[in-house]
């Protein structure tokens, strides 16, 4: 049984980091501001979201991975939000528009 | 150990970079990601309470701190960079800061092995505190003096920055009128993260006792959710002359100092409490302190006074 949540967390956390790795490259290699922001989301929201998937097998007892899963939606929710700010000031016809 | 030697790493890489960046913006940011990998180590370390302290206050409200800088600074700056300071300057800086590294460095490879360390005897004696949490015992039993100074010092910085305010806007109100957007995406976020914000930070506050946290980390995140909503224009900030501000400044320190001069009464010395009452009395202590520590926190980001009072 433990084997199997071992494999499940290496598992998720593996993708999650591949996520991580996906959204650097894409925030170094790709030309505009908006693609960055883009690729720099899925690395928050998904790789930290497959992160902390693979950590709650680990999670000791309910409050821990609730706990978890709250890190999780508030990244989720100051990212897109800074996301859109950012976006919203960056685009080229400017922040009024 | 390689992930650690690489953590250094990077702490070395990212600090150098900012000390090189030639754009403020672009060094803030570098300083930003410095406190942050900084807070990694002390996880690394073991400490986690210097960790949310770091992360909190060394690398988010500092941070934040010098955004704002680097924003007003940003109408000198073109001068400020065509303008090259003399070598001889230079170089004593560069002299300078070297004789500290290498005093720095000194001191830690010429440590006995192992380190000399007080931790046992702050062990053996937290009973006495009442607290569960070794390094809330140093802050506010062992070495509450440093606590009560560092508290005063904000106040002080506070004080430093109202000074910066033009003689007509004097007492007025700091930074300018946000206008909230009611479809706006910081007003959704205000409404949102603050009221779950507040309940973080009160209990990062409240679990210090017995686990890592503490009145700084959780006085830091409630100034953040102060600073959120003052952004987003659903709270205007208030005029620093206002009475019941002035009094939340002060009530921390104000406490702090009048319970540590009954110590000399009741048991003998400044900051000292008879032993049955230590828990009772920290905690009567710790709460304006959070306050003050918040208040302040959130009015040094807040700024100088810009509008007069009313406006």
């Amino acid at each position: 049984m433990s084997a199997a949540l071992n494999g499940l967390t290496i598992l998720a956390v593996c993708a999650g980091a591949f996520f991580f790795l996906a959204g650097t490259v894409g925030l170094l290699r790709f030309p505009d501001t908006l693609s960055r922001l883009h690729a720099l989301t899925k690395a928050d929201n998904l790789g930290l979201g497959l992160v902390v998937l693979g950590l709650l097998f680990q999670a000791e007892g309910l409050l821990a991975a609730l706990k978890l899963i709250s890190v999780w939606l508030l990244a989720l929710l100051a990212g897109a939000t800074v996301t859109q700010l950012i976006a919203h000031t960056a685009r080229p016809s400017g922040p009024q528009a | 150990m390689a992930f650690d030697i690489g953590l250094a790493l990077l702490v070395l890489g990212v600090g150098a970079w900012t000390v090189a960046a030639r754009d403020t913006f672009a060094a803030v940011v570098g300083f930003v990601a410095y406190g942050l990998l900084l807070a990694l180590i002390w996880v690394r370390l073991a400490a986690p309470d210097v960790a949310l302290t770091e992360a909190a206050l060394g690398s988010g409200l500092t941070g934040g701190l010098l955004v704002g800088a680097s924003t007003r600074l940003r109408r000198a700056e073109t001068r400020a960079v065509d303008e090259r300071q003399p070598a001889t300057l230079r170089l004593a800086a560069a002299v300078l800061c070297a004789l500290v590294s290498a005093g720095v460095a000194a001191i830690v490879l010429l440590l006995p092995e192992p380190a000399p360390t007080l931790a046992p005897q702050a062990m053996v004696n937290m009973a006495a505190t009442g607290l569960g949490n070794p390094v809330t015992a140093v802050l506010m039993a062992y070495r509450a003096i440093d606590t009560l100074l560092e508290t005063v010092v904000l106040l002080l910085a506070l004080v430093g920055i109202w000074s910066l305010a033009p003689d007509r806007v004097w007492g007025g109100v700091p930074g300018p009128r946000h206008q909230a957007e009611p479809d706006g995406l910081l007003t959704f976020i205000a409404q949102l993260l603050v009221p779950v914000g507040i309940l973080v930070g009160i209990h990062i506050f409240w679990i210090g006792s017995v686990a890592p946290g503490g009145e700084f980390q959780g006085a830091t995140i409630l100034a953040a959710m102060w600073i959120l909503a003052m952004m987003a224009g659903l709270a205007d900030a208030p005029a620093v002359s206002r009475r019941w501000l002035r009094l939340m400044l002060v009530a921390g320190p104000a406490v702090f100092l009048t319970i540590g001069l009954t110590g000399f009464a009741v048991a003998g010395s400044f900051l000292a409490c008879p032993e049955s009452h230590a828990k009772l009395l920290i905690l009567i202590i710790e709460v304006p302190v959070t306050l003050s520590i918040a208040a302040t926190l959130a009015l040094l980001v807040a700024g100088p006074p810009e509008r007069a009072r009313g406006r």
